[in-house]
């Protein structure tokens, strides 16, 4: 037993010395992301879109001369994970900036660390009460839920559709798009005649569109980021069920049409313009960044077509990025460069930060698309 | 024999050790990750006492925690202000179990005291333990592994499930739990050390209950139960009783972690109901040494601290499988029995044939 | 609910069914043989899978699905030579926890291999929009593929294990290995070959469920655990009966969408094992006596 102790009391020792040595000429930014576990949908391209930038970015020099040394933390959506990565991020490697998390779960249980520790935190998380109310050093690069519903109410009622029925997973993001979809309906003239919660890793929804088919709804909307998105649309078509098909903006990635296959084909989701930046006109002002984010994502990842999610840790760091640029290295000086950046060209839109909106974007962010052919193209007016 | 307190009581300096040395190299930062060890300890030595004394193996224990956890957030984060009129809400209130306090949006929250939450988190957590316990424990082998890791994961959907609750993202907001003294359980930079000490001392608390129960009657009957459950019936010692006992113990035990580990973060996350952490808990109880109390909480802090830390990167999840595995094929006694210790020595001095003393 | 209502709900519950009925006729395969629950079984399903649709990539389908198969049989087999074979008889509990650590340590392999993306085969006739109509309910023509290659999978192995010499001797041993032995049946290939087996319909049932359900490397979980629950539904070790506990199973699961929100679906599938557990845990078609003597 004495042994023991003998043993565990070195290796503590060991731990406590071994802080990691502070290099003057680099600085430190810390991530948690969901990178493997239930949202590794989201944390992992953002964590490869992250390794990617820093790469590029430490290749041409770093920011201002200091070279970046990330250091990334994978949470597994574990709330206490990010806790213990967020105090460790923040009290012991002293980082600038925290990039992440990945889900609003995970960012609400560190923001008021972050805030106590005097450390800016970009969220890449969607959540509303992430931003509001406002706590100084917590942003979030997510655009807002009620925006992308908002949107989808508009082009349902532009098609005459008035009863709908919705499915959402019983993640996060699903639950928080929900509750926006119920909360604006009314407002829009839109009745919710059958509403169902089912669980992320479903494999056969077709009881559930069977439900809604039964309803006579006119329209079906899915909100969820999960591969049960592609499941939704092809059991519903399967079962033969001919009216449009709403998703979320987290639809964005193009797996999940191919994954549908066919059925896939008139689905009209919001989306950020990543996703056709291709067939964007010239003068579009986001047409350069996505581009290359694009190609520069596509490169490093083998072929694997870039996703909005892997968007938000790009803007994440970019916006971070240029606040460093123009201010130094000097943290409070950084935080209200943030908080009064405007016009920072984003992969998710074009965001104006305020004091009292620490989120940036407006509805203009989105774009109505539709899969045609099996590709993402705008939903023509 | 004070002997079975002397462990308890190098350890406890042991753990002071560590504070000071943390304090004295300036990285007390190093205190948080502990401080989250310390409550997936206490579960753990409970867990140990279930699997290795009473031989009844629960793949599911981390329901219990999430119900202390999840029950205690609740009870302190929900407003129940929609239900002032009420006289009991009203008579809650003038006793001091019900308290006002302000909210996110300099609004006013009813919520429950974080006393009252915490034992009603603990005392349904026990009742629920009584309760399918009995059925539960007649389950041998297979079955009972099935049953427990039922249990886990039907709290796990609940929690999942539930609006109320959270659902995916969990509670956030809770309060910190006040001790007397004007120490408060919390996450706080301030309360760092205050808190370390509450954590640990909680475990060398529960630690001495069991060593204990251990050296009592109810530890020989366990051991008998242990080393052959039918020649322990056929003497008259209730078998069906004892395991009871020693599941609702440990399910308090994890409960009780749940709630101060809940007030510590601030949060909990329907995570922390997932098999993956039962099945950690399990191969921290391997590792440790089935029977071996110190074993399994020795283990646990070296690995809950790493896994914590992030030591572990992407790879946190095939660790703990990984353990299993190794255990189960080189060392199902666990690694910190004496005669692996002896082992050692003898593979690395020529005194082989000496044994050692300890 | 209208007749038309009610197929649609009964066809869709066939579906899920016939998926678990296929992990459980794993399940049962190597516990007849071994006494040990795998709960490694949804991870074979789970590679056959993915290898399938790795292979895909640039082999015709029937060669890249019998790839996969033949490719997670070895798996399995190395499984047991590595992990099982040498353990000298090995506690119940040793088993287990052996079995959930080889789970997990292959679901993070399979993650580190094949990324956290979804993937899925083909149809194997016709696309995702497909539908058959029959009497008014839609069913894709990938079910039918289901629940076809899966009736033809548990007629093939009951001619195995009743007309073959290889199953009747895995049959022997599953009823008394040291009778077995005597015998002159080499036991321990017995296991082998028991595990190699379960390895090859897992993966089997993976490839031609992918189109449907999409496969991740973390699909495999949950999927032991319906197949287990269904599996004990119908008696440990009795295939036919575990087709039909499967059936019941992913019919109550379809159903239970009316009474509970879909969330909960598990939560219907654990309290059916759980009740089956307390009270009765021989399953509905199993035997209470057979399986308080069978002994290991």
């Amino acid at each position: 037993m004495k042994k023991l102790a003998i043993m565990v009391l070195a290796a503590v020792l060991a731990f406590a010395a071994a802080s990691p040595c502070r290099a003057a000429d680099t600085i430190k930014i810390g991530a948690i992301l969901a990178v493997t576990g239930p949202a590794s949908n989201l944390g992992a391209p953002e964590a490869r879109t992250l390794e990617m930038l820093v790469d590029d970015m430490n290749a041409k020099g770093g920011i201002s001369g200091k070279k970046i040394q990330l250091i990334m933390k994978d949470s597994a959506s574990s709330p206490e994970k990010a806790v213990s990565f967020a105090k460790q991020l923040i009290e012991e490697e002293k980082v600038f900036a925290i990039i992440g998390p990945s889900t609003s779960g995970e960012t609400m249980a560190i923001k008021n660390i972050a805030e106590e520790g005097k450390t800016i935190l970009l969220s890449c998380a969607a959540a509303e009460v992430i931003v509001n109310p406002v706590a100084a050093h917590v942003f979030k690069v997510a655009p807002k839920d009620s925006f992308a519903v908002d949107m989808i109410f508009e082009q349902m009622k532009k098609m005459k559709i008035s009863k709908i029925g919705v499915l959402s997973s019983n993640t996060g993001f699903g639950k928080a798009g929900k509750e926006q979809v119920e909360k604006r309906a009314p407002g829009h003239g839109i009745q919710i005649v059958a509403s169902e919660v089912y669980d992320k890793a479903a494999t056969d929804l077709t009881a559930e569109v069977t439900k809604m088919k039964s309803a006579n709804v006119q329209a079906i909307l899915n909100w969820s980021i999960e591969p049960a998105q592609a499941i939704v649309i092809k059991n519903a078509r399967q079962i033969g069920f001919k009216g449009p098909i709403f998703q979320s903006h987290g639809f964005g990635n193009i797996k999940y049409a191919e994954a549908a296959g066919p059925a896939a084909e008139g689905v009209i989701f919001p989306a950020s313009r990543l996703l056709i930046a291709d067939s964007l006109p010239k003068n579009n002002p986001q047409k350069a960044v996505l581009i290359k984010y694009k190609k520069d994502y596509e490169l490093k990842c083998h072929g694997e077509e870039c996703s909005t999610f892997g968007g938000h840790a790009y803007d994440a760091l970019m916006i971070l990025a240029r606040a460093i640029k123009e201010k130094g290295f000097d943290r409070a000086a950084v935080r209200s460069a943030i908080e009064n950046m405007k016009g920072f060209v984003g992969t998710a839109g074009i965001f104006n930060f305020s004091p009292s909106d620490h989120n940036g974007l407006d509805m203009k962010a989105f774009e109505m698309l539709t899969v045609r052919h099996g590709k993402f193209a705008p939903l023509s007016k | 024999m004070a002997s079975k307190y002397s462990q308890i009581i190098l350890f406890s300096l042991l753990i002071a050790g560590i504070q000071v040395l943390t304090h004295v190299t300036d990285s007390s930062y190093h205190l948080t990750q502990l401080t989250m060890t310390a409550y997936y300890s206490l579960l753990v030595i409970g867990l140990c006492m279930l699997i290795g004394y009473a031989g009844q193996i629960s793949i599911g224990h981390a329901g219990f925690f999430a119900i202390g956890g999840y029950i205690s957030a609740f009870l302190t984060t929900h407003d129940f202000s929609a239900q002032k009129g009420l006289p009991i809400v009203g008579f809650l209130v003038k006793t001091g179990i019900m308290t006002r306090r302000p909210d996110l949006y300099g609004g006013d929250l009813l919520t429950v005291h974080p006393w009252t939450a915490c034992i009603l988190a603990v005392c349904t957590a026990l009742l629920i333990a009584f309760v399918i316990g009995g059925p539960v424990l007649k389950l041998r082998g297979h079955y009972l592994a099935m049953a427990t890791l039922g249990f886990g994961i039907i709290i796990y959907r609940i929690v999942l499930g539930t609006t109320l609750l959270g659902a995916a993202d969990g509670i956030t907001d809770v309060p910190a739990f006040g001790l007397p003294g004007g120490i408060e359980v919390s996450g706080k930079g301030a309360g760092r050390i205050a808190n370390y000490y509450i954590a640990w001392g909680t475990v060398v608390a529960g630690m001495t209950l069991l060593v204990n129960l251990i050296h009592s009657r109810v530890g020989r009957a366990l051991t008998a139960i242990h080393g052959a459950e039918d020649a322990a019936d056929a003497m008259g010692i209730d078998t069906a009783d004892y395991k009871l006992r020693i599941f609702v113990l440990s399910a308090g035990y994890a409960a009780l972690a749940g709630v101060l580990l809940t007030h510590y973060n601030g949060g909990i996350g329907p995570s922390e109901a997932s098999v993956i952490k039962s099945v950690r808990y399990v191969s921290i109880v391997a590792i440790g040494g089935m029977a071996s109390l110190w074993g399994a909480l020795i283990m646990s802090l070296l690995l809950n601290y790493l896994s914590l830390r992030g030591s572990f990167g992407t790879f946190d999840d095939a660790v703990f499988g990984a353990i299993l595995i190794l255990i189960m094929l080189f060392a199902p006694e666990g690694l910190l029995r004496k005669q692996i210790i002896g082992d050692v020595k003898a593979l690395f001095g020529r005194s082989a044939g000496r044994g050692e003393d300890q | 609910m209208n007749l038309e209502l009610l197929f649609q709900y009964i066809v869709a519950g066939i579906t899920y069914g016939t998926i678990y009925a296929v992990v459980a006729i794993g399940f049962n395969i190597i516990y007849n043989a071994t006494g040990i629950i795998n709960f490694a079984q949804g991870e074979f399903v789970m590679l056959g899978g993915m290898t399938a649709v790795t292979l895909s990539g640039f082999l015709p389908l029937p060669a890249a699905i019998l790839g996969a198969v033949i490719i997670t049989m070895m798996i399995g087999g190395l499984v047991e030579i590595v992990f099982i074979r040498w353990l000298k008889s090995p506690s119940v509990l040793r088993m287990i926890i052996i079995t959930i650590g080889l789970s997990i340590v292959i679901r993070e392999v399979a993650l580190h291999i094949w990324g956290e993306g979804v993937r899925a085969l083909p149809y194997f006739s016709g696309t995702s929009v497909s539908s058959i109509n029959l009497w008014g309910v839609f069913i894709s023509p990938q079910v039918l593929w289901v629940i076809g290659i899966s009736s033809v999978m548990v007629f093939f192995l009951s001619l195995f294990f009743n007309y073959t010499l290889t199953g009747r001797q895995m049959r022997a041993c599953a009823a008394n290995r040291d009778a077995a032995r005597l015998c002159g049946i080499n036991a321990g290939n017995m296991v082998t070959l028991s595990f190699m087996l379960s390895a090859a319909i897992g993966a089997l049932g993976g490839c031609i469920v992918s189109p449907i359900t999409y496969v991740q490397y973390d699909s495999g979980t949950p999927l032991a655990i319906k197949g287990f629950t269904v599996a004990i539904l119908g008696g440990l070790g009795n295939s036919t009966a575990a087709v039909a506990a499967g059936m019941i199973l992913g019919i109550l699961e379809s159903f239970s969408i009316w009474v509970l929100p879909a969330a909960y679906k598990d939560v219907v599938s654990i309290t059916i094992l759980l009740a089956i557990l307390f009270i009765r845990p021989s399953g509905i078609f199993g035997d209470a006596e057979a399986a308080r003597l069978k002994e290991y």
